[in-house]
């Protein structure tokens, strides 16, 4: 009799064990993703139409600038998701790897636009540990973000960058995130950023 | 000018930029910056170094450093992942854009941390120039004239402060990152011993 008690809860547990390796085999692998996959959004929405976007990748040509190449895209009317849709593109959409100016593992968690017109563009870790590490690499992938965000979303005057969620020290160890940079499309193919401080309401694009 | 702050970007636990050969950004700036130290010294010139070994002091830890010298002046040197490699670009801090109003003033000879380069600006890109027109000289491909960006530490030195970032550690061989250090360091010796007469004439 109490053999065949044991022998009851024993299937009872191993039914529960099996149960719970299912529930661990499709769980999330790291909160990253779990965070991502609350914070997905669609990237398509209902005001959606085709244009010719025009995104800031690595020059071929002229070697530590970025020259705009346009590809057909569909756009949001919303400033804000358009700029996800701008955004993703330029992380997913590079004519070629050697022209990339983000790394492909980074993803956009979020991106609002506060009254000021300061884009708040936030990162997954990926936009810094993947990113290659130089000042000039990071000059051009923080560039990149504002000339594409400014040739293709009007009202955003200037570019804020979180990783995670957080005010980081660099973008991969050199570039200076403490600021926000200005968004607008140079006359140049080569320009500096400027940042300003946290509380500037609008900063023009200066070339050099 | 009372001194020349070396920094050798990165260290510790922070290696900097990585070649797939093995090359790393933090070893090799040490070397540049031991180089350097040899180059200075012998135009009479007193050096500091940021970290004399594999420490890694942060940016601040740096910028206070440098910041306890009086009348000195910040060499930051970097190593990048990316460029035509054999290349140096020479970087100062950007002023803030026109929109942002009048350079900001110190208040009883105050000034808040985090724009203490804030007031170097014009002397930074003066010494980046130097700088940058050796290493046009002397390395084929880098260009004619410095750049500017806003290079984290950099900020909070109140002296006048540039990087200048060699490529690259994607180099087959790290020979040849090496065989740039003695060029480095003479050209930028010489900017230094250039830059030296014209800061030393503002302050008289």
């Amino acid at each position: 009799m109490v053999l065949v008690a044991l022998v009851v809860v024993g299937l009872i547990t191993l039914q529960g064990m099996r149960q719970a390796v299912e529930r661990l085999r499709t769980a999330p692998r790291t909160d990253e993703q779990a965070r991502r996959d609350v914070m997905q959004e669609p990237i398509s929405t209902p005001t959606d139409v085709e244009v010719k976007a025009q995104l800031y990748w690595l020059s071929t040509s002229a070697p530590g600038t970025l020259d705009p190449v346009t590809i057909p895209l569909p756009l949001s009317a919303d400033p804000v998701e358009r700029s996800k849709q701008l955004i993703n593109a330029l992380i997913t959409r590079a004519p070629g790897p050697e022209r990339r100016t983000l790394p492909p593992e980074a993803s956009l968690l979020a991106f609002y636009i506060q009254p000021d017109g300061t884009g708040i563009a936030d990162f997954s870790d990926e936009i810094s540990s993947a990113m290659p590490s130089g000042i000039m690499s990071e000059q051009l992938a923080v560039q990149s973000i504002a000339q594409t965000l400014g040739a293709n979303v009007s009202g955003i005057k200037q570019l804020k960058i979180l990783i995670h969620g957080q005010e980081a020290e660099t973008l991969a160890g050199h570039l200076d995130l403490h600021g926000v940079f200005p968004v607008g499309v140079p006359p140049s193919a080569t320009d500096s950023l400027q940042p300003g401080s946290q509380d500037n309401t609008s900063a023009s694009n200066q070339s050099h | 000018m009372n001194a020349v702050i070396v920094d050798p970007a990165h260290g510790g636990a922070d290696t900097g930029a990585r070649g797939s050969t093995g090359v790393v950004e933090s070893d090799e700036v040490l070397s540049f910056a031991r180089l350097l130290r040899i180059s200075l010294e012998a135009q009479g010139l007193r050096v500091l170094l940021t970290r004399q070994a594999n420490e890694g002091p942060s940016f601040d830890d740096r910028s206070k450093f440098a910041n306890a010298q009086r009348n000195a002046i910040f060499v930051s040197l970097h190593v990048s992942s990316t460029g035509q490699p054999g290349t140096v670009r020479v970087y100062s801090l950007p002023h803030p854009p026109a929109a942002q109003g009048a350079a900001f003033t110190p208040r009883g000879g105050l000034v808040p941390w985090d724009r203490a380069q804030s007031g170097f600006l014009d002397q930074s890109r003066r010494l980046a120039e130097l700088i940058q027109i050796q290493m046009a000289q002397r390395f084929h491909g880098s260009p004619e004239t410095p750049l500017e960006a806003p290079v984290r530490q950099l900020r909070t030195v109140g002296a006048p402060a540039v990087a200048i970032e060699v490529s690259s550690v994607s180099v087959a061989d790290r020979s040849a990152l090496d065989q740039m250090g003695p060029g480095l360091a003479d050209g930028v010796a010489r900017a230094v011993a250039a830059f030296r007469t014209i800061y030393e004439a503002g302050a008289r």
